[in-house]
């Protein structure tokens, strides 16, 4: 697939305005500068899933969850602090932005559902990340250092993925099913994942391949079938990059920027 | 397995036929040797012979403190959403998962009882078991973070660090690491709460009251004083406990009164004032209607905790289903 329709165009980040004329600073060379950009889009799907994760804690299904699940969060978490501080300032970035100049995909935005949902959106985001982080780690930019380090950290996160589903899928006709629409509801968001980024010299075509060939195995063996709906809707290719997010994602920030945006230029 | 060799040597396999008058003669023996390993400050481990009674203690114990663990991330977990900068979401995200771990380890102390977690979860939220009533105190700003940091990990490891030295091995053990985490998680809170205190004058408000609210339920997290407490005398004598419920809450009050002066915050009690004579703080009277009230079930958040407890653990039964359906067709280990 290529040619995607794009969508509006989003305005480029801008800070609240509450924050101090810092921030400005701090947000306006990503409009500028290929790597930025990177940054911002690779620490902003870090920071959001990480969040994301962050919601199950005192919810998983079983204590060792609560780890696991913690520690990928944690892991995320600690990737976003490093892109975003190649971008700007993180906290600012992270808390003063509106929802239009965040630059992450959708996927990692949407709600936990069940934790079949749950799994799905992690095994569809960590078999990206591994390739790509893979990838990067073995190139020249201002990202392979980080990427070399979150490399094992994100291999991690795909076989625990994988393991669920592998578990989900071949468990019990409940848990088969459920498995079966997490996978089918988050699909139409997979296809953002390969639209090119500025900052990032991957072969997105080629990225694409070796995804959609690890994740039908994982699927395949989990005796699920790979979903055959369109892998982007009318407006999802490509539209997190752009800053064109979905519902859920406002509520998220609402939540998250709150008590920050609460006390301008306090220090915590 | 520490020095146990004596206690071993005396103990019955699980099943051994015994005619009743050997048997009755051999439990005299079981439990001197018992007494006396326990006496001599030696740790009893899983395999050895253990008085009925103390086995039980132990179990409630071990599983009380588990459910302590578990219950306690709630009320910081309601925090990390909405944490106000990265690096502080990082520690407590961290903290909520460490409190995980620390469930974890205390778990498997009680299976090493004969106790499965399944059987505790099962007490747990049928409420004939119990966790500390501390953490039915809802946490309504930002500080109470810092503050449980501070107070209620600061008085569990008051609590705990004497515990490092319990008869019991498994147990012993799982506070060492359990004590190490703690004190992280009391330097951090300390730390949180100190940058509010000299923030912003609405953040030194918070973390004012924030301690105005956790002050006393942290004192009443050393249990009812030293007269009305009733499992005290035995369980010092098995040495699963070492120091009394006051000498405890005292010795947390004098480490306290020092740091809120550091912390440039006040403690909520006018009569705290140092006895020159005692050589410790003296504080003012602790409402123990207040305690009795929430540990009977009238806490603010009592159906809170345990309501998403149970939703949890009922809305995961699938996946564990499928993992144990999983585990069976495919001879692996479950999650
Ligand atoms: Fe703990
Ligand atoms: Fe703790």
């Amino acid at each position: 697939m290529t040619a995607t329709p794009t969508p509006a165009a989003a305005p480029t980040p801008t800070p609240a305005p509450t924050s101090a004329a810092a921030s400005a600073q701090a947000a306006a060379p990503a409009r500028a500068l290929p790597a930025n950009v990177a940054a911002l889009a690779l620490g902003d799907d870090a920071l959001v899933l990480s969040h994301r994760l962050g919601e199950w804690a005192g919810h998983a299904p079983v204590l060792e969850e609560e780890v696991a699940l913690a520690n990928i969060a944690l892991d995320l978490l600690g990737q976003a602090r490093v892109l975003l501080s190649l971008a700007g300032d993180e906290d600012e970035l992270a808390y003063l932005r509106e929802e239009r100049a965040f630059r992450n995909l959708q996927l990692v935005e949407q709600p936990n559902g069940d934790f079949a949902h749950t799994i799905a959106r992690q095994l569809y985001f960590s078999t990206y990340q591994t390739l790509l982080y893979g990838q990067l780690a073995s190139g020249e930019s201002e990202l392979a250092p980080l990427a070399a380090k979150a490399v094992k950290e994100v291999t991690y996160h795909q076989d625990h993925a994988e393991q669920w589903t592998l578990r989900l899928g071949d468990g019990t006709a409940e848990s088969h099913e459920r498995m079966r629409r997490g996978l089918d509801a988050l699909w139409r968001f997979t296809g953002e994942m390969f639209q090119p980024v500025d900052g990032i010299d991957v072969d997105f075509e080629a990225l694409r391949e070796s995804w959609t060939a690890s994740v039908t195995a994982v699927i395949e063996r989990a005796t699920l079938s790979v979903p055959d709906g369109p892998q982007s809707g009318a407006w999802t290719a490509g539209a997190g990059r752009q800053g064109l997010h979905t519902e859920p994602f406002g509520r998220m920030l609402a939540e998250m920027q709150h008590l920050h945006r609460s006390h301008p230029g306090a220090s915590w | 397995m520490a020095t146990a060799a004596a206690h071993t040597a005396a103990g019955t396999e699980p099943g051994e036929a015994a005619h009743p008058a050997a048997s009755s003669a051999r439990t005299a023996e079981q439990q001197a040797a018992f007494d006396e390993a326990v006496a001599a400050d030696e740790r009893i481990e899983p395999r050895d012979w253990m008085p009925d009674a103390y086995r039980a203690t132990l179990v409630r114990q071990i599983a009380q403190h588990a459910h302590s663990e578990i219950i306690g991330m709630q009320p910081e977990a309601n925090w990390i959403t909405r944490a106000p900068s990265l690096r502080r979401k990082a520690i407590l995200m961290a903290k909520v998962q460490d409190e995980a771990g620390h469930g974890l380890y205390l778990y498997s102390a009680a299976e090493t009882l004969g106790t499965s977690r399944e059987e505790l979860l099962d007490k747990l939220h049928s409420g004939r078991q119990k966790y500390s009533s501390i953490f039915n105190y809802p946490t309504l700003t930002w500080a109470d973070v810092g503050a449980i940091g501070w107070l209620v990990d600061g008085a569990a490891i008051t609590n705990q660090v004497p515990l490092c030295r319990c008869s019991y091995g498994p147990y012993a053990r799982a506070m060492v690491r359990v004590c190490k985490e703690e004190s992280f998680h009391q330097r951090q809170g300390y730390e949180s709460l100190l940058a509010l205190s000299r923030g912003t004058k609405a953040q030194h408000e918070m973390a004012q009251d924030a301690v105005n609210r956790w002050w006393w339920p942290s004192l009443m997290m050393f249990g009812p004083p030293d007269d009305e407490s009733s499992h005290s005398e035995q369980s010092m004598t098995w040495k699963i406990k070492r120091h009394s419920n006051d000498e405890l809450r005292q010795r947390f009050v004098d480490i306290c009164v020092p740091q809120a002066e550091s912390l440039g915050l006040t403690l909520p009690d006018p009569d705290l004032v140092w006895n020159e004579a005692r050589g410790h703080y003296d504080f003012g009277p602790i409402d123990w209607t207040e305690f009795w009230a929430v540990l009977k079930g009238n806490g603010p958040c009592n159906d809170q905790r345990i309501t998403q407890r149970r939703r949890a653990h009922e809305e995961g039964v699938w996946v564990r289903e499928a993992a144990a359906a999983y585990a069976a067709k495919h001879g692996k280990a479950t999650a």
